[in-house]
C-alpha cells in the first residue's frame, strides 16, 4: 500500500479561473470529448451529438440552408453598422446613400454586400425548398419544418421589400409605389389596408419611416425566431433526410460521426469560401443607386423589385384581383400544403422519387418552357376579351374566364401523365408543381430581360434605354 | 321516460368561460389600439388636406394645370367647369403627365390613357382617373385631397361650376 500523497493545493489566479469558465483548455481529441463540447455549447447544441455521414453529401443539400443562414448573419451585422449613417426621412436618406458611397470607410463595400447578399438570400432560399421538394424532404414529420420554411421565404421577401425603399431614390420610390398599389385590389379593405402600410394615400415621409421601422425590428425578430425554431426541429426531426438511389431496395446503411470536427469543419470550410466570393462580388459590382425620388415623374418603364416582376407580368394578362390577389394566394395555400397530401414515405431522399418522376420533371420543365412563352405571345397580340365581350363586366372577360381557358391545358396534361405513364400522386404533384414553379420562372425572366418602355415586349438584347 | 334535468354549469366551467371571455376582449382591445395607433396622420397644408390651388379666373378654359403639392390636375373645361382630377394612374399607382398634343393623359408605366374628363381610352387601368372634392368660394377654388372621389364613368354631375 502506498501512503496518499496529498496534491499541494494550488491558488489558481483570478485570470486563470476567468479563463478556464470561458474558453475550454484545448480542443477534444477523443470522440466523447468531442460529444461533450457539442452538448455544453449554446451554439453547437443546435446540432446533435452525432451526425448520419451520409446527409453530409454535398451533393444531397448543397449546403443551401447554411448558405442561408450565412447571408442572414451578413445582413444582420452590415445591417446594424448601415442604421449608423441612415436618416430614415425624405430627402435626408438619399444623401445619407450618397454620403455612405462617398465618404464612409468602405461604406460602399458594406451597402453592397447588404444589397447583394439581400438578393442572393431570395434566390437561395427558394432553391432550398426546391431542394426539399425535390427530395420529398418535406413528408412526414418533417412537415411543420417546412410551414416554418416557407413562413420565412415569406418573411424574406417582405425584408426585401422594405428595404428597397430606404435608398429613396427614382428606383426604390416606384418599385415601391407599383408593388404597393396591388394592395388596393385586395377586395372590401384593400383602400383601407394600403393607407396603413403606406402611412397615407401615397408613398411619402410616413412610409419610409413605416417601412423602415419594420425592416429593422419586427422583420428581422420574426425571422431570427423562426430561424432558432427551424434549426431545433431539423434535430428534432432526426437530422436530414438521408439520401438514396434510385431502386435502392435496401434500406441505406446508417453510418454516423460525430460532429466535432466533421460537420462544424465542412461548415465553417463552407461559410469562408461563400463569403469571399460573396466579398469579391461586392468589391466589383456596386448596388443600384439613381437620382432622388420625385413624384412627379414616374420612369418609363416602372417596373417592381425583380422578384415581384412574376407577378407584374401576371397582372398584365389577368385583371389585377386574379393576377395579384386570387392566383398568388392559391399559390401560397397549395405550397403550404403540399406535404399534407404527398406523403408517400418511400421515395424520401431519392431526387425526383422515381426513374417516371425524372421523366416527368424534365417533360415538365420542357412544356413549361415552351408554352409559357407561347401564352405571352397569344395573350400580347391576339387575344383580346375585354374587346371581345365589351358588356362583361372585365373581372369575368378579363380575369375568370382567361383562367379558367388556362387551368384547362393543366388539368389535361395533369390527366395525360396518369393515362400515358401511370403517375402516382406524388409524381403527379411532382409533375404540375414542377410546371407551374417553370412557368413562374419564365414569366418572371420576361418581365425582367423582356419588358421595355410601356411595358411592351421587346428583345432582351434590343431594348431602349428607359427614360427617367 | 325521465327528462334529465339541465345540469348548471359547475363553478369550473363559469371561470374557464369567465377567462376567455376577457381574454379575448383584452385581445380585442388592445388590437384595436394597435391599429388605430398604426393610422395615417396628416399635417395641415400638406397632401391629404384642403390645399388651395388659386383663383378660378387663373385657369383658362379648356386647359390642364398641374398643381404640385396637391398631386393633382385643375381641368378647367370649355363650359368654364372645374375637375380636380388626382394625378395618380389608377392601374398601379404612376404619375400620368398629360400630354398637351394628344389631349390626353397617358401612362409611361402601362400605357393607360385618359380623355381630359379622365375617362378610361385605353385599358389596363380598371376605372377613370380618381377624382377629389372642390369647393369654389369667392373665385379661390379650395380642393380636399383628403376626400377621394372613385367613380366608374364620367358623369355631368361630377364638374363643379364657379
Amino acid at each position: 500500500m502506498t501512503e496518499e500523497t496529498p496534491t499541494p493545493e494550488k491558488e489558481d489566479s483570478m485570470l486563470d479561473r476567468m479563463r478556464e469558465r470561458l474558453v475550454p483548455d484545448a480542443m477534444p481529441v477523443d470522440d466523447r470529448g468531442r460529444m461533450r463540447m457539442v452538448v455544453d455549447s449554446l451554439v453547437l447544441h443546435l446540432h446533435p451529438p452525432k451526425v448520419i455521414a451520409s446527409t453530409m453529401n454535398w451533393t444531397h443539400s448543397w449546403g443551401l440552408g447554411g448558405l442561408s443562414a450565412l447571408l442572414m448573419a451578413v445582413l444582420g451585422l452590415t445591417g446594424v453598422i448601415l442604421q449608423n449613417n441612415y436618416t430614415p426621412a425624405p430627402p435626408q436618406a438619399y444623401l445619407d446613400i450618397l454620403e455612405i458611397n462617398s465618404n464612409v470607410w468602405f461604406g460602399e463595400l458594406v451597402r453592397n454586400l447588404h444589397h447583394w447578399s439581400a438578393n442572393l438570400l431570395i434566390i437561395v432560399a427558394v432553391l432550398h425548398l426546391i431542394r426539399v421538394f425535390a427530395t420529398g424532404a418535406y413528408r412526414p414529420p418533417r412537415e411543420l419544418n417546412w410551414l416554418i420554411g416557407v413562413a420565412m421565404l415569406l418573411l424574406i421577401v417582405a425584408a426585401n421589400f422594405t428595404g428597397y425603399l430606404l435608398p429613396w431614390d427614382q428606383l426604390a420610390f416606384w418599385a415601391i409605389t407599383v408593388g404597393t398599389s396591388i394592395i388596393n385590389y385586395v377586395p372590401l379593405i384593400g383602400n383601407w389596408l394600403g393607407q396603413l402600410i403606406l402611412g397615407g394615400p401615397e408613398v411619402g415621409a410616413n412610409t419610409l419611416l413605416n417601412f423602415y421601422s419594420m425592416h429593422i425590428s419586427l422583420i428581422p425578430l420574426m425571422i431570427f425566431g423562426l430561424m432558432m425554431y427551424h434549426f431545433w426541429r431539423v434535430r428534432k426531426d432526426g437530422g436530414l433526410t438521408q439520401p438514396k438511389k434510385l431502386d435502392e431496395v435496401e434500406p441505406p446503411k446508417v453510418e454516423r460521426v460525430t460532429t466535432i470536427p466533421h460537420l462544424l469543419r465542412r461548415e465553417l470550410v463552407f461559410a469562408l469560401g461563400a463569403f469571399a466570393l460573396l466579398l469579391v462580388f461586392a468589391m466589383l459590382v456596386p448596388a443600384p443607386l439613381e437620382g432622388i425620388a420625385n413624384p412627379d415623374v414616374s420612369p418609363n418603364p416602372a417596373k417592381a423589385p425583380w422578384y415581384f416582376m412574376g407577378l407584374q407580368e401576371l397582372l398584365l394578362h389577368f385583371h389585377p384581383l386574379v393576377g395579384a390577389i386570387i392566383l398568388p394566394s392559391l399559390a401560397i395555400l397549395g405550397i403550404f400544403l403540399l406535404p399534407f397530401f404527398d406523403i408517400n414515405l418511400n421515395s424520401v431522399g431519392i431526387y425526383f422519387r422515381s426513374h417516371r418522376g425524372r421523366s416527368l420533371t424534365v417533360l415538365a420543365i420542357g412544356m413549361a418552357l415552351i408554352l409559357t412563352p407561347i401564352w405571352v405571345l397569344l395573350d400580347e397580340f391576339v387575344l383580346n376579351w375585354s374587346l371581345w365581350l365589351p358588356t362583361w363586366d372585365t373581372l369575368l372577360s378579363n380575369g375568370l374566364i382567361p383562367l379558367a381557358i388556362i387551368l384547362i391545358p393543366i388539368i389535361l396534361l395533369d390527366e395525360w401523365t396518369v393515362k400515358f405513364f401511370h403517375a402516382d400522386t406524388e409524381e403527379r404533384v411532382l409533375f404540375v408543381a414542377t410546371f407551374l414553379f417553370t412557368a413562374f420562372v419564365v414569366l418572371t425572366i420576361v418581365g425582367i430581360f423582356f419588358r421595355g418602355p410601356g411595358m411592351a415586349l421587346y428583345w432582351a438584347w434590343n431594348m431602349p434605354i428607359a427614360s427617367h | 321516460m325521465s327528462e334529465t334535468p339541465p345540469i348548471p354549469p359547475s363553478r369550473r366551467d363559469f371561470l374557464k368561460i369567465a377567462w376567455a371571455f376577457f381574454g379575448g376582449l383584452a385581445l380585442l382591445e388592445t388590437t384595436g389600439i394597435f391599429i388605430a395607433y398604426l393610422q395615417p396622420r396628416l399635417t395641415e397644408g400638406e397632401f391629404g388636406s384642403i390645399i388651395n390651388a388659386g383663383l378660378v379666373d387663373d385657369f383658362p378654359l379648356n386647359s390642364v394645370t398641374h398643381i404640385s403639392n396637391g398631386r393633382f390636375y385643375i381641368v378647367r373645361l370649355g363650359d368654364g367647369g372645374v375637375l380636380a382630377v388626382y394625378h395618380r394612374c389608377t392601374h398601379l399607382g404612376c404619375t400620368v403627365p398629360w400630354d398637351a398634343t394628344a389631349q390626353k393623359f397617358i401612362c409611361p408605366c402601362h400605357n393607360s390613357q385618359f380623355d381630359q374628363q379622365g375617362a378610361v381610352e385605353n385599358p389596363p387601368a380598371p376605372r377613370p382617373l380618381d377624382l377629389f372634392g372642390v369647393s369654389i368660394k369667392d373665385g379661390q377654388i379650395n380642393v380636399d385631397t383628403g376626400n377621394l372621389i372613385e367613380r366608374q364613368t364620367f358623369e355631368t354631375a361630377q364638374v363643379v361650376y364657379p
